[in-house]
């Protein structure tokens, strides 16, 4: 029941997302009513301090957080799939080599270097996925490789091995679709904490400040806590829903596809 | 828990720390422009920025500039803020007490209360308690931490007044002794517990599944069928189950530092996160290195005592 929650969530997300020039009413920077006005007819989530539509805003925003969640994602699975598939493949010193490497990037605060990072070289929307993504990728690594490792020593290897099949053949065509599900897994846990990470850097001013986003919203409404409690309650509310989601999802996909993740160490 | 094994993991811990010192020096050489303003700061003249170049070896070739860099970060040096005009490591330090106390309530809350509430979620499985509680858990991990903290003083702070909004101490009164460490508690609240909130969601699932596992196993049947009482069966079971959330905590250092950095901006609480704040408007990159080099630190130190515990705790751990 729960994992067709979070398909619904995650799939209506990435609709508004898409949609976001159809749904949203207007331009989320443009001011349009008067600011701070509680939700209304005209405004169902409100103005915010400028006179800008709330409810534009967190659209957008949705946009920015799933394009940045999926890009992370995307770039995270490149990388912790080629890891992972080569130390465990390869085995030996290549494994001991590769995952000695692993740990030391799974060791490094991702959203201190973030802040580090842009602080140095501005915002930006595709240093901001770059950085995530060349550091999200260990927990990946790890989990293909444990499994390519057990589905290595299985049957139908065996049997493509002995009809002469190259070892790229081998690995691509045997080996790593075995190796798909666990990794679809880890994937949508890990595109909930990015969205989380997002959110906390534009939150602290460090995000893209030609895209709207949830954290800045979130940021904005800070000022004013104490007379517009709408400015604080939606943009917060759709990061929590959108990473219940994409948590959700995973569970469900992990009960569905009955694979074993570590997930006991995502670390920062 | 055998000297080697000892010895051995602390030597896994010594790569890491050398890539992070590594990585920090990369951070301040490559990035774009002259790695004398980034240390410097825009505004000095030429004798400042000669002094800095050498200072900080600059005038040298890059692999001598990582050793000067490492032998003075391991002296404790970590360079002056161009804002304060102090050594990093003193203004870090003085901000550091008000971070830990916050980190470590916060620890200590969703240790317990989550271990209390993992048993009951165990103890019920399937249960509606367990899905009221498995739902909050949830809901407390998909929740930004920030959004939490304003939640939480949109409901409890602003409209009632039960807790005090921001800050660590009463600005209007100044009090000492017993008053000054009620005064702290009341402002710690809050913010120790939106803290404690996505951690505590982890450790409930954590410490039901393990609790699920325990209460299925041979020796709870045994104590069971020998007639103890279900609280010394469930004791039995909990000693076995709580291994993972050490596990758990070691992992979330990190994780728990970042939160901190949120809990405070909106709680306005003088730690740590307040001073990345400020450095982050001021662009004081010393100081921002030099918080980034702590964490990464504490996050090292962390998984190093994490799995020295985890080898204590259970004895059938040892090291290959």
């Amino acid at each position: 029941m729960s994992g067709w929650l979070g398909f619904g969530i995650t799939g209506a997300l990435l609709a508004v997302a898409l949609l976001a020039g159809r749904i949203a009413p207007v331009d989320p920077f443009a001011s349009v009513a008067l600011p701070l006005r509680p939700p209304s007819g005209a405004h169902p989530m409100g103005t915010d301090d400028l006179g800008r539509d709330l409810l534009a805003g967190v659209v957008y925003g949705a946009r920015t957080s799933l394009f940045v969640a999926l890009m992370v994602t995307g770039l995270a699975c490149l990388v912790g799939v080629t890891v992972g598939a080569m130390a465990g493949w390869r085995g030996g010193i290549v494994d001991d080599v590769l995952m000695r490497f692993t740990e030391l990037v799974q060791v490094v605060p991702r959203f201190f270097l973030a802040v580090i990072v842009i602080a140095l070289l501005g915002a930006g929307l595709d240093r901001l996925v770059l950085l995530l993504g060349l550091t999200s990728w260990p927990l990946i690594a790890r989990v293909v490789r444990a499994e390519v490792l057990s589905v290595k020593t299985r049957e139908f290897v065996e049997a493509a091995r002995s009809l002469g099949a190259s070892g790229a053949r081998v690995l691509t065509h045997e080996v790593l679709p075995g190796v798909l599900p666990s990794t679809i897994v880890v994937a949508s846990v890990n595109a909930g904490a990015v969205i989380l990470l997002e959110a906390a850097l534009s939150f602290l001013g460090l995000g893209d400040p030609g895209a709207m986003s949830w954290g800045y919203l979130a940021n904005n409404a800070q000022r004013f806590l104490r007379v517009a409690w709408w400015m604080a309650l939606f943009p917060g509310g759709a990061i929590a829903l959108a990473v219940l989601g994409f948590s959700l999802t995973g569970d469900a996909l992990n009960d569905w596809l009955r694979v074993t993740s570590d997930r006991s160490s995502d670390v920062a | 828990m055998s000297h080697r094994y000892l010895l051995r993991r602390l030597g896994q811990a010594v790569p890491a720390v050398a890539a992070i010192f590594l990585l920090t020096f990369l951070l301040i050489h490559l990035a774009p422009g002259d790695p004398v303003v980034a240390l410097g700061g825009e505004h000095g003249d030429a004798a400042y920025y000669a002094m800095i170049r050498v200072k900080f070896g600059l005038d040298r070739p890059l692999h001598e500039r990582l050793i000067v860099y490492a032998a003075r970060v391991i002296r404790g040096d970590l360079g002056t803020s161009f804002v304060h005009g102090r050594p990093v490591s003193g203004i870090i330090a003085e901000r550091l007490p008000a971070t830990l106390l916050l980190m470590l309530t916060a620890l200590c809350l969703s240790t317990l209360v989550g271990c209390g509430l993992g048993t009951v979620a165990a103890r019920c499985a399937h249960r509606p308690a367990d899905f009221f509680l498995r739902s909050v858990a949830l809901l407390g991990h998909a929740a930004p931490p920030f959004w939490l903290a304003q939640v939480a003083i949109l409901g409890l702070a602003v409209g009632t007044g039960l807790f005090p909004v921001q800050g660590m101490t009463d600005a209007r009164r100044n009090s000492v002794g017993l008053a000054h460490a009620a005064d702290v508690a009341r402002h710690l609240a809050l913010p120790a517990l939106v803290l404690a909130a996505s951690e505590l969601a982890l450790t409930i699932r954590l410490v039901r599944s393990a609790m699920i596992e325990a209460l299925g196993t041979d020796y709870v049947r045994t104590a069971r069928a020998k007639g103890l009482p279900e609280m010394q069966v469930t004791d039995h079971a909990l000693r076995n189950a709580l291994l993972p959330v050490v596990t758990l905590i070691g992992g979330r250092v990190g994780m728990l530092c970042a939160g901190a950095v949120l809990v405070e901006a909106v709680f306005a609480w003088p730690g740590v996160g307040q001073l990345l704040l400020a450095s982050l408007l001021s662009r004081d990159f010393p100081v921002l290195l030099g918080i980034f080099l702590l964490v990464s630190v504490s996050v090292v130190f962390a998984n190093l005592l994490t799995d020295l515990a985890y080898g204590w705790l259970d004895p059938r751990i040892r090291y290959e």
